[in-house]
């Protein structure tokens, strides 16, 4: 227990050492926000959707979660190339627990900004459908901070170079995003569109969250669910295999 | 040999076709200072990343104090502090800090930690900054804190891969007189690379030349120039490993240069 808590609180104080990386994961979302939030709002409301405010934060906070737990796959990748992670795998520990330890840091980190951009969408105008829903909310934004920081962690530990990182971004985290439902309805959208985010796992977690914030669902809340959990499972066990496979 | 503190026996490890470490073995007794030389990629760091179980070997026994490396790795590792060859430091934390996350990583008792931490940084001459990231350090600093976390737990093996590698002379004495001190003291068990020949001459009671995967010589620095007929340790491994580009020379000396042969045999 000692050993997870000391690795986590190493991750806490190097986030909150780094002020530019606060700023860096977070002023991003914002400008989506803003720029997409207000600028396409307007297109929005005389499609007669509604507000697009409404409809892009939970696909924003899920974008926070994203990029934040995979970005956070670097710290595992700069401990491998400078040397810290030998120190931790070479101590009489397990590597399930170094591991442990290092991503329930990362995903406290996420967690953290996605609170902070929905704090955020509140001064913007956004309004939750039923407050009485907010820990539901906070509980599977738990479930996605884990999720994608075992998904960064297992990628981190497959790649030795921060160019081979980039590519994987590049390949993997944009169509993710993209090719889901955060940034449009699905209703509408051309069919190839809708098949892709519908095979997309990320897409069942923004329309989880849609559910718990606006009241609006794409899939069902219970096929939402499945996915999440199913989706936690798989990226843990991606991660501690590979994890696992390190040699220093 | 039941007494020897570190047991290799028969050991390899490939990586593919490439033999990095081809069937090596030496005991090392308890107390011993064992200086462990070689040519760049000759396979000296193979060698300690198998026996700080960070590389498993294809083939053959290591143990560390008693403990076989490949099963009980939990004891094996208990058993050694290591500096490795490249900073392994957390550099957004303090030294301080550093030292603590070493202290609960190795289980040490809660009440005993922070002495331990502050006499280790009092040793170093690191206590009056123990407070500043270790990013603010220079470099034989950083070397200095590295060892003083290597010795936290207070293992009854010190591997030390190149401590004095970029290291000004001031720091160079000063690591190899407290090493000293610690073997003399603690009766601890040091297990060092260095390619400087004058450090090993100084410091190792026993040397082990390891070149293309083999140890080709082993004993103290008189018995390896007496063998070799040379006046100083440094002549002596240069004869046994050749000068620059391997000479045929040092082949038909020692017969051992397998890659080589090897090669050659194929250009014919």
């Amino acid at each position: 227990m000692d050993v997870i808590y000391i690795l986590w609180l190493r991750q806490m104080k190097r986030y909150v050492r780094t002020r530019s990386r606060v700023l860096g994961a977070i002023g991003q979302p914002i400008l989506f926000l803003l720029a997409l939030g207000y600028g396409m709002g307007a297109v929005y409301k005389r499609a007669g959707e509604g507000s697009y405010l409404q409809f892009l934060v939970p696909g924003i906070i899920i974008q926070t979660l994203l990029f934040s737990g995979v970005f956070w796959g670097i710290q595992i990748l700069f401990d491998k190339r400078f040397g810290f992670l030998k120190e931790m795998l070479v101590a009489p520990v397990s590597r399930l627990i170094v591991l442990l330890g290092n991503a329930l840091g990362g995903a406290t980190i996420s967690l953290l900004q996605g609170v902070f951009v929905f704090v955020i969408s509140l001064a913007l105008g956004f309004k939750p459908h039923n407050w009485a829903l907010l820990p539901l909310a906070f509980l599977m934004v738990l479930v996605l901070s884990l999720t994608l920081t075992s998904f960064g962690a297992g990628i981190a530990s497959m790649v030795d170079d921060f160019q081979g990182f980039q590519g994987i971004n590049n390949f993997l985290i944009f169509p993710l995003f993209f090719l889901s439902s955060a940034l449009y309805p699905l209703t509408n959208a051309p069919t190839f569109l809708r098949i892709l985010a519908s095979i997309n796992p990320l897409s069942y977690s923004v329309d989880a969250l849609r559910w718990a914030l606006i009241n609006q669902s794409h899939f069902g809340i219970v096929k939402d669910v499945v996915v999440m959990v199913l989706a936690l499972v798989v990226c843990t066990y991606f991660a501690v295999n590979r994890f696992n496979r390190i040699q220093v | 040999m039941s007494g020897s503190i570190i047991s290799v026996k028969n050991v390899t490890k490939r990586f593919g076709d490439i033999v990095a470490v081809d069937g090596i073995s030496f005991n090392i007794e308890r107390g011993e200072i064992f200086a462990f030389l070689g040519p760049n990629g000759a396979g000296k760091s193979t060698t300690i990343s198998m026996l700080t179980t960070m590389l498993r070997p294809t083939k053959g026994r290591l143990m560390l104090n008693g403990h076989d490396v490949a099963h009980e790795r939990d004891s094996a590792r208990k058993s050694f502090g290591i500096v490795f060859q490249d900073p392994a430091l957390e550099e957004e934390l303090t030294a301080y800090e550093n030292m603590k996350i070493h202290a609960v990583l190795y289980g040490i008792p809660r009440v005993e930690q922070e002495q331990r931490i502050e006499d280790l940084l009092r040793l170093v001459d690191l206590w009056g900054r123990r407070k500043s990231l270790v990013k603010t350090y220079s470099g034989g600093m950083r070397r200095r804190l590295e060892i003083a976390r290597g010795l936290l737990h207070h293992p009854i093996i010190l591997f030390l891969d190149e401590p004095t590698l970029g290291l000004d002379t001031q720091t160079r004495n000063l690591l190899w007189d407290y090493v000293k001190r610690l073997n003399e003291k603690e009766k601890t068990t040091i297990f060092f690379t260095t390619h400087y020949l004058d450090e090993a001459e100084a410091i190792a009671k026993r040397i082990a030349i390891i070149d293309h995967g083999k140890i080709i010589a082993e004993g103290t620095s008189k018995e390896l120039i007496r063998q070799t007929e040379t006046k100083t340790l440094e002549e002596a491994y240069l004869k046994l490993t050749g000068t620059g580009v391997r000479d045929s020379e040092s082949l038909a000396n020692n017969g051992l240069n397998v890659r080589l042969t090897n090669r050659n045999n194929r250009l014919r």
